[in-house]
This record gives structure tokens, C-alpha cells and sequence, in this order.
């Protein structure tokens, strides 16, 4: 779900366990309370939401098409016909360059604008964030709240060709050749303008996300290193950053989980997947194999190469970050 | 909630600020060009969203004529005929439905289950919480097909029930995993001292332990909202019929089915439309949600 973008920052997982309790008699207070209250929402959890994901591995098996019974197990060929599917395959491509780029971007660029919300005052006396800094957050995290359907519409119209807003300012500020120029339909732009498109509506959320982390540093650090002499972007790369990398990979985790999907977007700037494809994602081709094309089989062997995706696209965060992290505790010892 | 946001903080630093003396040139240079950079970004947030707004006031052949021109005569035609003709109206009633019935459905049972999964230990909570877990993580993609075939199964396909048990239970997990930490916190000795005065497990859940999780259970709720309201690829797959639309698909449906013919000022009214029920519990939620993103990276 979109709005999941919070879970993982309140890591409950390591509270302490819940106190032991005293056996009690089972009274029917106490068994109708446990039969309501856990075992009605585990039963929908399980029935809607683990059971379709563990049919979806037996079902991409299969050569199911869905509206007959009869289905036969053909192991991994749907997998194999994926690999020889060029349209996939470019699908699966796309999906690789916005999961490599919508990220990276993001997080530079919502690490940048909050550190300038947050440590761009005075560089002595306390550390402090800048001036209206309240009205810059508000404007900047609304486009997170705005549904996504509803931006790649509104972009889709700023990037039309003749009564688009961005071709008229280009027109308007005397460069003429874009007087028409399909950014959606060019194979060279359409990919970057749609990955800019999902970029203008994370960055907002991120800011304020990376905002909040930098609050939580105590101001010792920025003091002591002020003190030693250091500039503000020798702060920002060796005290700031090292400090908020949990913060850093958690966005960078959901980004990724995000661009490995990018369906609605893509949806709505190019609905049919962009010139030559060249904007076609994953889930338009599932979708369209699946309900288009009645083969239920090799759509959800997509979707379980997309899962794959996502959670390669974890072990790598997690893998680089632990690298990252300790190289620095090595040459802090040395 | 506490939520120590720039606000409070700056209005605690502001006495400071008169007190030191006109701060060092370099400094003057980094704030004028952080304001410069973050009024830019401003901009380029807000443009887009005027835009927008101004040109659904537009005909057709006003918004061909010229980007930049003002409509000539401001009216709600546009608005009118986006809602009766066109069936935003319609698909703004499902989705109201919709996003309501499920918003409180999953808000009960979300904190049913974080409340048992938080208080109480048995064997198997821990798995439980994991597998809740792991439901977020994974691509709802990958369950949409046996979804689709589950749900035609128990003939709930195409219809508003339907959307509604499958939105539920695919924000269960965010909502249980999110107010976990909020029941978690709750003293126990409250609990503790209404079960001496006799109240039962129901009693206590919905008259002592509920009530203290209300700002916890307020974020979730605004949360969920947007996700839900914002949710797209379900109702797309599960929820094909015309009449039973709801307004993002709808939407998406309307942009595409006439090709190059759509009205373009009913469009963009009726973008308008979608946004402004977000806009307004942005409006009036800003703060707690910020303050929850902001309680998030302090746990």
C-alpha cells in the first residue's frame, strides 16, 4: 500500500516481550475476546492476503488460463519464456533504470533541501534551521498526499506537446525548437521526464522524513565539529550522513520497492508503454498478460520475478550499507 | 503525540536570533541561496497544482490556444458537466463508500489485532507479527491474479464489498504494524487495576486501552485515508464494472478512453475534484502528519 511508507522506522520488533501472564480460567469473556480479536483479523490477513501470494508461486507453474479448470504443472517454463520475452525483458530493464535512478535522485536531492532547512542558519552560536523553513516542508511534502494517478495526469498535461505549461515557458523563454516536442513520446526523454515525474512527488516526503533525523542528532556533534574547523559540507558528508544511515536506507529501501512498481505513473503519463516501449514497466505487461490475454500462468510468473527484484533490490541496500558502514568503523580505529 | 517540529524549535530559538549581531557575510551567502534552491523546489511544487486549478476553468479550445492565458469567463461548467456527464459524481459516492467502510473496518480490527499482538503473549505472536510484516513487503503484483480468481470464487468480484474486504485486508498489515508500538507503550497497571474492578477483556479493550491509543490510532486513520483513497491497482484488476468505479480509476479512464478528443477542461476539473479531499485533511492534518513522519526516525 502506498501509505507504508512509515513501517519500518518504528522497529517494534525489538521492544521488550510482553509480560508474562498468570494462566487464567477460560472463561467466555476471554475465549470470544481471542476468537474476535485476533482470529477474525488473521482470517481475512490469511484468506486475501498470504493465501493469493502462496497460490501465486504454485499458479506460475502452470500454463493456467484461468477460466477452465484444467491446468498442468510445466515447472519453470513460464520463467523460461519470460527470459525469451523481449517485451518483458524490456519491461524488466525499465524497471532496473528507474530502480537505479529514482532513488539515488530522491534521496540526494531531499538530503539536500533539508539540510538547508535544517543547518543552513548561522554557522556559529546554536545550530539552527533556517528561516520559514515551516512553509518550505508544508508546500513540498503536499505532492505526497496528492493520489499518483492524479500526477501523472497533471504531468502528462504539463508535458503535452502544443498545450502543455512546459513547452509554452521553453517556447515563452525564446527557445523555439521546443515548440512541439512530444517529451512523451520521444524515445531519448520519455523515460527521464516520467522518472522526474515520480522524483516531484517523493522528494517532499523524504525531506521531511530526513528533516526529522537530522533534528535527532544532538548539536554536540555539530558543535565539536565546528570547533575542529570543519565546513558545512565536510558536516553534512562526515558527521550528518553517518549518523541518519538508517534513516537513509529505510527511504532508500521503499524508493527502490516503489521504482521496481512505478504502475500508476507510467499508466498515466503513457498508457500503452511509450514510445518503443521504452517506458513499459513490469506490472503494465502482468496486467495485460493476465487479464488482456487470459494467461494466468505466465502473469504470475511476472509477479513473482518482481517480487524477486524487490527483495534483491534489499539484500543489496542492506549489503552496501553494511560495507559502507563498516569501513568507517575501521578507519575510526586506525 | 510530541512532535518537536521546526516550529516549535524556531520559536524557541528566535529570541537568540535578535540577540546575536548581524551574522557573518557567509552566512548571509548559504541562507539566501538555500532560499533561492528551496523556493525553486517550492515553485515547481505549486506551478503544476495552479495550473491545474486555472485550467479547469478553460475550454477546450482556450487550453489549445495558450498555456498561459486566463479563462474568459470564470464558471463551474466544467465541474458540472465532469460530475454528471462524465461520472465523477458517481465514482466520487464508490469511492467514498468505499474508502469509508474500509477505513473503519480496518481501523477496528487493525487495532484489535496490534492490541492482542502488543498485550498479551502466546505461542506464535512473534510469527505473526513477521508474517504481517512480510505482507507489506511484498508486491501486491505478485497476488493479483489467484486474488482475482479468490474473490470471483466467493462472488465478490466487480463489486463494492469486494473492493472493500480486499482494501482491508491489504492495509491490515501497515495498520497493525504501525499501532503495535502505540499499544505497546500503554501502562499495563490501568489495565490491571479495571480488570480488579471487575471489567472483562471486551470491557477493557474498548473502554480503557482504546481511548488512551486515540493519537496513534488518529495518525494510522490519516494514513490509511490517503493510501486508500490514492489506491489504484486494486480496483483496476478487481473492480472492472463501470458503474462500480472509483474516482482514481475512473480517472485514469477517462484520460485515456477518448484518445486525443478528451475535454480537457472537464479533466482537469475533474482532477481538481479527486484532489481536493486530500487537500483538506491536508489542510487540517499537516501538522501530525509531519510530526508522525517526524516520530518515526525518533523510535
Amino acid at each position: 500500500m502506498t501509505a507504508s511508507s512509515l513501517v519500518p522506522l518504528t522497529d517494534a520488533a525489538t521492544a521488550p516481550p510482553a509480560r508474562r501472564r498468570s494462566r487464567r480460567p477460560l472463561t467466555f469473556d476471554r475465549v470470544s475476546f481471542f476468537l474476535v480479536f485476533l482470529g477474525l483479523p488473521l482470517a481475512l490477513f490469511l484468506f486475501i492476503v498470504v493465501w493469493p501470494f502462496a497460490q501465486a508461486i504454485w499458479y506460475s507453474m502452470t500454463d493456467w488460463t484461468g477460466f477452465t479448470p484444467d491446468m498442468s504443472f510445466v515447472g519453470l517454463d513460464n520463467y523460461q519464456k519470460l527470459i525469451h520475452d523481449d517485451i518483458f525483458m524490456t519491461a524488466v530493464w525499465n524497471n532496473v533504470q528507474l530502480a537505479v535512478v529514482v532513488p539515488f535522485v530522491t534521496v540526494v536531492l531531499s538530503f539536500a533541501l533539508a539540510t538547508m532547512v535544517t543547518v543552513a542558519g548561522a554557522s556559529h552560536g546554536r545550530v539552527r534551521g533556517l528561516r520559514g523553513s515551516g512553509f518550505y516542508r508544508v508546500i513540498s511534502f503536499f505532492p505526497y498526499t496528492v493520489p499518483a494517478i492524479i500526477i501523472g495526469l497533471i504531468w502528462a498535461q504539463m508535458y503535452d506537446p502544443s498545450s502543455g505549461l512546459l513547452n509554452g515557458l521553453l517556447t515563452g523563454i525564446g527557445l523555439d525548437r521546443f515548440d512541439s516536442f512530444p517529451w512523451l513520446g520521444d524515445t531519448l526523454t520519455a523515460m527521464p521526464a516520467s522518472m522526474f515525474v515520480i522524483i516531484w512527488g517523493f522528494v517532499g516526503f523524504y525531506m521531511v522524513l530526513f528533516v526529522a533525523a537530522i533534528k535527532g542528532i544532538p548539536s554536540e556533534f555539530y558543535d565539536a565539529a565546528r570547533m575542529d574547523g570543519a565546513g558545512r559540507f565536510r558536516i553534512a558528508w562526515s558527521i550528518t550522513i553517518p549518523l541518519i544511515r538508517d534513516t537513509v536506507q529505510t527511504a532508500y529501501i521503499y524508493l527502490g520497492i516503489l521504482a521496481l512498481d512505478a504502475f500508476v505513473y507510467m499508466a498515466a503519463l503513457n498508457p500503452g508503454g511509450g514510445p518503443d516501449n521504452s517506458t513499459l514497466v513490469m506490472p503494465q505487461r502482468l496486467l495485460e498478460t493476465a487479464f488482456a490475454k487470459g494467461q494466468f500462468g505466465l502473469a504470475s510468473a511476472m509477479g513473482v520475478v518482481m517480487a524477486i527484484a524487490t527483495l534483491v533490490f534489499a539484500a543489496i541496500v542492506f549489503t552496501v550499507n553494511r560495507l559502507v558502514s563498516g569501513d568507517d568503523d575501521k578507519a575510526g580505529r586506525a | 503525540m510530541s512532535t518537536d517540529t521546526a516550529d516549535t524549535r524556531e520559536a524557541r530559538d528566535a529570541p537568540t536570533v535578535r540577540a546575536t549581531e548581524r551574522p557573518p557575510a557567509g552566512d548571509r551567502v548559504v541562507a539566501t541561496v538555500s532560499h533561492v534552491v528551496l523556493g525553486f523546489w517550492s515553485l515547481l511544487v505549486i506551478i503544476p497544482l495552479l495550473w491545474t486549478l486555472l485550467s479547469s476553468f478553460k475550454t477546450s479550445r482556450e487550453i489549445f490556444a495558450s498555456p498561459f492565458g486566463l479563462p474568459a469567463d470564470w464558471n463551474f461548467d466544467n465541474y458540472v458537466s465532469a460530475w454528471t456527464t462524465q461520472g465523477i459524481g458517481r465514482y466520487f459516492l464508490n469511492t467514498v463508500i468505499v474508502v469509508g467502510c474500509a477505513l473503519v473496518i480496518v481501523m477496528i480490527l487493525g487495532s484489535m489485532c496490534a492490541y492482542v499482538l502488543a498485550c498479551y503473549s502466546f505461542p506464535g505472536r512473534r510469527f505473526i507479527y513477521y508474517s504481517m510484516l512480510a505482507g507489506l513487503t511484498f508486491p501486491i503484483f505478485m497476488a493479483i491474479v489467484p486474488l482475482f480468481f479468490v474473490l470471483k470464487q466467493i462472488g465478490l468480484l466487480n463489486t463494492l464489498p469486494g473492493l472493500i474486504l480486499t482494501y482491508v485486508a491489504f492495509a491490515l498489515p501497515f495498520t497493525v504494524f504501525f499501532l503495535y508500538p502505540f499499544f505497546r507503550a500503554l501502562p499495563k497497571e490501568i489495565s490491571e487495576a479495571a480488570e480488579v474492578d471487575g471489567a472483562g477483556e471486551w470491557r477493557r479493550f474498548f473502554q480503557v486501552m482504546l481511548p488512551m491509543a486515540a493519537p496513534g490510532l488518529a495518525s494510522v486513520a490519516i494514513f490509511n485515508f490517503l493510501g486508500l483513497w490514492n489506491q489504484f491497482l486494486l480496483p483496476v484488476a478487481l473492480n472492472t464494472k463501470r458503474e462500480n468505479y472509483v474516482l482514481s480509476q475512473g480517472m485514469a479512464s477517462f484520460a485515456s478512453q477518448a484518445g486525443y478528443n478528451v475535454d480537457y477542461g472537464r479533466l482537469f476539473a475533474a482532477v481538481v475534484i479527486t484532489v481536493v479531499p486530500v487537500l483538506v485533511v491536508y489542510a487540517i492534518f499537516q501538522r501530525q502528519l509531519q510530526g508522525s513522519v517526524s516520530q518515526g526516525t525518533s523510535k
